[in-house]
């Protein structure tokens, strides 16, 4: 699944990075913690967050995130999507919240075995 | 194995100043850390490991140190991540350690962060940590992540 089939699943906007849709989508993980993104995110890993300051691009940036998508119609500052721009990291923003979202992509055949489950299988 | 290299990799070291709620400094200096092991060929498990130290440990310095230095050393067998900071220091580190433990204010949990899981993550990603912690006057923290298996077995 491409950037631009989930834009499509979740009736979402792009605030940023609209040449970067072609993507292909390996992982969701949807959260509001940041420690946990830390932990669970893989490579090319679709964030699904309602967190909307500078951190979350941070995070996405150091864990390699291929994109993120804010819930609930949030939107963030004009400096955040400023700072996605320069890393090359999409955002997206949907009027859907977490559960109608994960539900979307979940029927939409997003769903990858490879996602961690197991917390005690993160690190090593 | 790309860490079979190791033996031509250089010592590096690599430092970043920390301001009070200095809240950039932890992802930038773990985007700046990760490319640096990336050239080197690390592999990606390691730095991923080490990338979360530096973000939670830096985090911690600007959220609950008050300010202090980060500093990461790049030698053969292992990277060190420290930091230093002159903050207030903790007075029970067992205690601080546990997942969940917190003492972060509203503020800072709004911005996705203190669930109390940064040291339990540190811990959990490194191969030695030590933490050093004076209260009134600071808190040094070293974690280590070793880049080959030792040859022996030092873990109980
Ligand atoms: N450098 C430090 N100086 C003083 N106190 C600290 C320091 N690092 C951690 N602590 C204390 O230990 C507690 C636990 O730290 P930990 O990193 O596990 O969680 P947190 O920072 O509160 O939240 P999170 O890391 O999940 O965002 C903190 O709430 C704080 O009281
Ligand atoms: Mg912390």
């Amino acid at each position: 699944m491409k950037l631009f089939d989930v834009q499509k699943i979740l009736e979402a906007e792009v605030l940023c990075g609209d040449d970067l849709l072609h993507k292909d989508v390996h992982n969701w993980f949807a959260c509001d913690l940041i420690n946990e993104m830390l932990l669970y995110v893989t490579p090319d890993t679709l964030l699904l967050t309602s967190l909307t300051n500078i951190h979350i691009v941070h995070t996405a940036q150091v864990m390699d995130a291929i994109g993120v998508v804010f819930v609930g119609g949030k939107r963030p500052a004009e400096s955040v999507i400023t700072n996605s721009k320069l890393y090359n990291i999409p955002l997206l923003t949907t009027k859907h919240l977490t559960f109608e979202c994960c539900g979307r992509l979940f029927l939409n055949n997003l769903h990858d075995p490879t996602v961690v489950k197991d917390a005690t299988n993160a690190y090593r | 194995m790309p860490t079979d290299n190791l033996q031509f990799t250089p010592h590096i070291k690599l430092e970043f100043k920390i301001n009070e709620k200095d809240f950039f400094v932890a992802g930038e200096s773990a985007s700046r850390v990760k490319k640096t092991l990336q050239q080197l060929g690390l592999h990606q498990d390691i730095i991923k490991k080490v990338a979360i130290i530096i973000y939670e440990a830096a985090m911690n310095v600007a959220i609950h140190g008050n300010h202090g230095m980060l500093r990461i050393y790049i030698d053969p067998e292992s990277i060190l991540v420290e930091t230093d900071d002159e903050g207030d220091g903790i007075p029970d580190i067992e205690l601080a350690m546990q997942e969940g433990y917190s003492t972060a204010t509203h503020e800072i949990r709004e911005m996705g962060f203190g669930a109390g899981m940064g040291l339990f993550n540190i811990d959990q990603c490194s191969d030695e940590l030590h933490i050093d912690s004076k209260v009134g006057t600071g808190t040094k923290l070293q974690a280590k992540v070793y880049l080959r298996k030792k040859d022996s077995i030092s873990d109980p």
